[in-house]
């Protein structure tokens, strides 16, 4: 079967295709979010050194991953958008960020809460909690470049060199761990070992992170539906679609 | 089961300002965020139905006259 892919390049396929796709990944967002916080507080048991302050990790971990890899999706379709001059690429780049800084933001809520118990602080200046601000700054620059240009295409444009200069950035967060002498922990999950936590805990932990992923698929969709809106009032399939009704 | 009753279920060991805090202000993020989508969904809905009233009125006034 020949899937033509191209044809979703296409703001007007996209759009439909998008509307689709939003409440199945609603649905499955929250039957998995019901189903990660019942293994986080009901199933996984109490840690033996942290007690219940651990139950933290269900929402910071999560947060934390996302916060990078949304970061690095939202550099290549902005990337895509700058090479090829293809509209949608840009204007997904410009859909991830704020759901990115959201979740940047509530890793660092939940890591400054969970360090006050833990290490007797909110906030350190060390290679991990140093770098995961200045994503979070990375972040807000590119929403508050993009706002200060009018042109939907210039700040496209200008938008991808802020995203693209700040993947550098991403590694540091990653590896600042092992390269620098942090208070942060090390990985508790990596490939080539075991995790270093009890299995429901893991357990708990992965679920919630398909939950996030499931609700900034969704988010996102949504926000990219808006914007192509926005973007294309003037043309002819959106009054097409309004004839219709169908917006 | 870890929790007897309701109350140890909300204490969390003593660490329940710092666990709740994390979930609740989590909460609020992703309803927030989710408030602002759907409100700017509003808006561009207003705006388009503005724009289809008017041309309306247009198509309206021009058969008339």
């Amino acid at each position: 079967m020949a899937i033509n892919w191209f044809k979703y390049s296409s703001p007007a396929s996209f759009y439909s295709l998008a509307g689709k796709m939003v409440p199945i990944f609603v649905f499955v967002a929250l039957i998995l979010l019901a189903a990660g916080l019942y293994v986080g507080f009901f199933v996984a048991p109490t840690d033996f050194q942290q007690g219940e302050a651990y139950r933290i990790i269900f929402i910071h971990v999560p947060a934390a991953w996302m916060s990078m890899f949304l970061y690095v999706v939202m550099a290549f379709w902005a990337g895509i958008g700058l090479a090829f001059n293809t509209r949608l690429s840009s204007m997904l780049a410009t859909a991830i960020a704020p759901t990115g800084a959201m979740f940047t933001f509530i890793a660092l809520w939940t890591g400054a809460l969970w360090g006050k118990p833990m290490w007797g602080t909110w906030w350190v200046w060390d290679a991990r909690l140093t770098s995961e601000l200045i994503l979070f700054f990375l972040y807000i620059g590119f929403m508050s470049l993009q706002a200060a240009i009018d042109d939907p295409r210039r700040a496209d444009k200008a938008g991808a060199i802020i995203a693209l200069v700040g993947v550098v950035n991403i590694p540091i967060i990653y590896f600042s761990v092992q390269w620098w002498n942090t208070l942060h922990q090390g990985a508790s999950v990596s490939i080539n070992q075991a995790p270093a936590m009890a299995n429901t805990m893991l357990t708990g932990m992965l679920i919630m992170v398909l939950a996030s992923w499931m609700y900034s698929i969704a988010v996102i969709l949504k926000r990219t539906r808006i914007i192509i809106l926005e973007r294309e009032s003037h043309t002819a399939w959106v009054a097409e679609l309004q004839k219709k009704g169908a917006m | 089961m870890n929790w007897s009753n309701l109350s140890e279920f909300f204490a969390m060991g003593g660490y329940g300002l710092y666990v709740w805090g994390s979930y609740v202000v989590t909460f609020i993020c992703i309803l927030g965020e989710i408030f602002l989508i759907s409100s700017r969904r509003r808006t561009l809905e207003r705006q388009y139905g503005l724009i289809n009233g008017l041309n309306k009125k247009e198509i309206k006034n021009e058969t008339t006259s």
